[in-house]
């Protein structure tokens, strides 16, 4: 039950016509009209929330006004802080991240015999891998194949995905699937050990593989086991602050610094891979945010400041159905397996209003529109929101589909008196993914030299706009890779010398030069949630 | 006027306003969290926190995310537990009975106390998947500590000091790479894909031009 009594009776024009609306099937919108919707309501065409950048490789692009500021910024460091020529850490393989990118980057740097190390402001596996629900993809069955995934990811993403980095995420998919479940990862199968695969938005095939929906929690604390089996050095709660380049500009290393005692430490290495993951805690727009604490944008200041190129930094995925009630968790995410296991979205007077599987750029858009210019919303104290019907679910396929198949929705809700098998949940879009980040090539090499990217900090396999599931498997496929390209740098590279961090002062000239004075330090590390009396 | 409620942070009373988390209350107090805060979505398990009612007996444990404050309410976090992590090679091990001997043996030394299913945050019966570890049954072990987060509450009450969190780790993966069926329509598409099945297929695609691909894409059929 709602604790708000009108919410209690607004659910009962739903289940009212639940029965009505689990017939429908909604109309999906043709291209003409996804463009129209896109352009009047998704969060990405506010120009007035974007900011031309006027320093660093991507000077004259447009990024979301909270990160231009961080990437614009000052360095946390000078030169002067720190003796270069003392490192307290020398490695092949600098890992910035431990989320599922740098997990799987370094599982593959030690298999190919090098030595590897985690760095990771927070612990490892404090990451948005661990947060992803609803599944990974893979064109594993009879019915699809990778062509037709290349299809659905690169529509999806309106076309603007560098096509080699989708080819890559596609062919390497069912490997990387074989790779978890030889793992140990424990996907959801038939008795037969056929996958049990649903869709996603904008999927043409059933191809979405889960594990109920701790998906993503399955997978990391498979990787993070996995890591330490190896014996690769895991440095927590030590961010990187800065990159360091040698005598010649390649990427050496990285200054690091103790998250608690504020102490700088010196990380040289041959190659680095940056794996820092997203930017939902800059909170674009205002918007609440799925994302994990670290989710800062980190890894894309790093690597800018020492010129490595950004590729589609301004689209950013508002999450169709981020919690819309209530307060303890407003924003958190509702896994889009909700609607791939049936249930429809619906407005205040109980009607569809949409097909549920539409691309979630377009299905965001929608929900704004019907909350918005269509003022068919629900309203609280936190704003408007749409209803999830999670009901219908079983009213579909039967009792106790909820429990088996999305516990964690049903737990997160139950913890505040909402049954999702009997009641309906109130949904709002949540700032949910960088589309965009770091521009790689398949073997996720940035523009500089023994730098490398990989995970949700990279850019331009997905577009313009991710499909479900497509991080799970970008993480994985490219991470891997960053892994072993990485390690194969660096057997070829010597022990860098002339370490600088010149490109500080470089990068401050060139902010002077644009007339940009700012107090503004990056990277951001944390959000600032502390209240301040 | 804005409700507020009483809460003890280590002890030490603050006024927050009802309705938030323990943890949005620590912000509100005014604490810049580092440690002991992660996903703030109840997946990760960085935010155990054990707490008591004002003058009730009863221990409880929650994660800080997921839990409303409360009248009295004394907060204590525990943002790190040293659970033991046995190294083995996947590779190598095998889901007999002797592996969890060998390598957790102390889970054969429980005491049938429960107290870690009473505290566990997840509200899992990790007593009864422990039982399942000892006798190899690590499906059903698997099965119901499927849910847990790591936070390592369950181990803090332990008077057998085992790393429950750690031993379900281990059996799920066991059932994960040895016990679930093997994916025989897995093997065969990485097969093809490594015999370069659909290399021609994908080359023509991405040399296609926008205006095709785009008609392609508009028109393809979507499974039911």
């Amino acid at each position: 039950m709602y604790k708000i009594e009108k919410l209690n009776e607004l659910a009962k024009i739903v289940a009212e016509k639940r029965a009505e609306n689990a017939s429908l099937e909604p109309r999906r919108m043709t291209a003409e009209e996804k463009d129209s919707l896109l352009a009047e309501f998704h969060p990405d065409y506010k120009q007035n929330e974007f900011t031309v950048l006027s320093a660093g490789v991507n000077k004259g692009d447009k990024v979301p006004t909270q990160l231009a500021e961080l990437l614009q910024g000052k360095s946390r460091i000078s030169s002067k802080d720190v003796d270069l020529s003392a490192p307290d850490y020398d490695t092949d393989v600098l890992i910035i991240g431990g989320g599922g990118a740098g997990a799987s980057a370094a599982i593959e740097a030690d298999q190919a015999g090098v030595k590897a190390m985690i760095v990771t402001k927070l612990r490892i596996g404090d990451a948005n891998t661990m947060m992803a629900e609803g599944g990974i993809q893979a064109a594993d069955k009879p019915n699809d194949s990778p062509a037709i995934h290349y299809l659905d990811a690169f529509g999806g993403g309106h076309f603007a995905a560098k096509p080699e980095l989708v080819n890559t995420l596609v062919s390497k998919a069912p490997e990387a699937i074989k790779w978890l479940n030889d793992l140990g990862v424990e996907f959801d199968k038939e008795a037969d050990g056929t996958m049990i695969t649903t869709h996603g938005g904008g999927t043409s095939r059933k191809r979405m593989h889960a594990a109920k929906d701790y998906t993503g929690a399955e997978i990391m604390r498979t990787l993070r086991d996995e890591v330490l089996n190896r014996g690769i050095p895991v440095v927590d709660f030590t961010a990187a602050v800065e990159i360091i380049l040698d005598s010649s500009g390649n990427a050496a290393g990285a200054v690091l610094m103790n998250m608690e005692t504020k102490e700088l430490l010196v990380a040289r290495a041959k190659t680095v891979i940056i794996a820092t993951g997203g930017a939902g805690r800059l909170h674009y727009q205002g918007f609440p945010t799925s994302n994990h604490y670290g989710a800062t944008a980190d890894g894309l200041i790093l690597g800018y400041r020492v010129g490595a190129k950004l590729l589609y930094a301004d689209t950013l995925q508002y999450h169709p159905t981020g919690t819309g009630y209530p307060e303890q968790i407003f924003g958190a995410l509702v896994t889009e397996k909700v609607r791939s296991l049936g249930a429809k979205l619906v407005n205040i007077d109980g009607d569809v209003f949409m097909h549920p599987l539409e691309t979630r750029d377009v299905t965001a858009a929608s929900i704004i529109r019907e909350c918005t210019a269509n003022g068919k919303g629900i309203e609280t104290d936190l704003g408007s929101a749409v209803w999830l019907d999670t009901p219908m679910i079983e009213y579909k396929n039967g009792e106790g589909t909820i429990e088996k198949r999305i516990p964690a929705m049903m737990r997160m809700f139950g913890k505040y008196g909402i049954d999702i098998r009997k009641e309906p949940i109130l949904v709002y879009p949540t700032l949910h993914y960088q589309n965009g980040g770091l521009e790689i090539n398949p073997d996720c090499s940035t523009g500089v030299e023994n730098l490398y990217a990989a995970g949700e900090a990279a850019g331009g396999i997905h577009g313009r706009n991710r499909l479900m599931g497509n991080s799970l498997l970008d993480v994985i496929v490219f991470g891997r890779n960053a892994g072993i390209y990485a390690a194969a740098k660096a057997k070829e590279t010597a022990v860098p010398e002339g370490l600088t961090l010149e490109h500080i002062e470089r990068f401050n000239n060139e902010l002077a030069a644009a007339g940009l004075d700012t107090d503004v330090q990056s990277p951001m590390l944390l959000p600032k949630y502390a209240r301040k009396s | 006027m804005e409700n507020k409620v009483n809460v003890f942070l280590f002890g030490k009373k603050y006024q927050v306003p009802a309705g938030l988390t323990i943890m949005t209350a620590m912000e509100y107090a005014g604490y810049e969290l580092v440690r002991g805060c992660g996903c703030r979505n109840g997946f990760c398990g960085a935010c155990a926190t054990i707490y008591r009612i004002k003058d009730k007996q009863e221990l409880h444990a929650c994660l800080a995310c997921q839990t409303e404050v409360q009248e009295g309410m004394y907060v204590a976090t525990l943002p790190f537990f040293p659970l033991v992590k046995k190294i083995y090679d996947i590779n190598e091990i095998k889901p007999t009975e002797q592996i969890m001997m060998q390598l957790y043996p102390e889970i054969y030394c429980c005491i049938g106390c429960n107290a870690c299913t009473k505290v566990c945050t997840q509200e899992l019966s990790v007593m009864q998947y422990i039982a399942h570890a000892q006798r190899g049954e690590y499906d059903k072990c698997a099965e119901l500590s499927f849910d847990c987060v790591m936070c390592g509450v369950c181990s803090s009450r332990c008077p057998a000091g085992i790393s429950h969190p750690q031993v379900a780790m281990l059996a799920r993966r066991l059932n994960g790479k040895y016990i679930a069926p093997d994916c025989a329509h897995l093997e065969e598409r990485v097969k093809e894909i490594n015999d370069g099945m659909y290399n021609e297929l994908i080359e023509k695609l991405m040399q296609k031009p926008v205006e095709e691909i785009k008609e392609l894409y508009n028109t393809r059929e979507i499974e039911k």
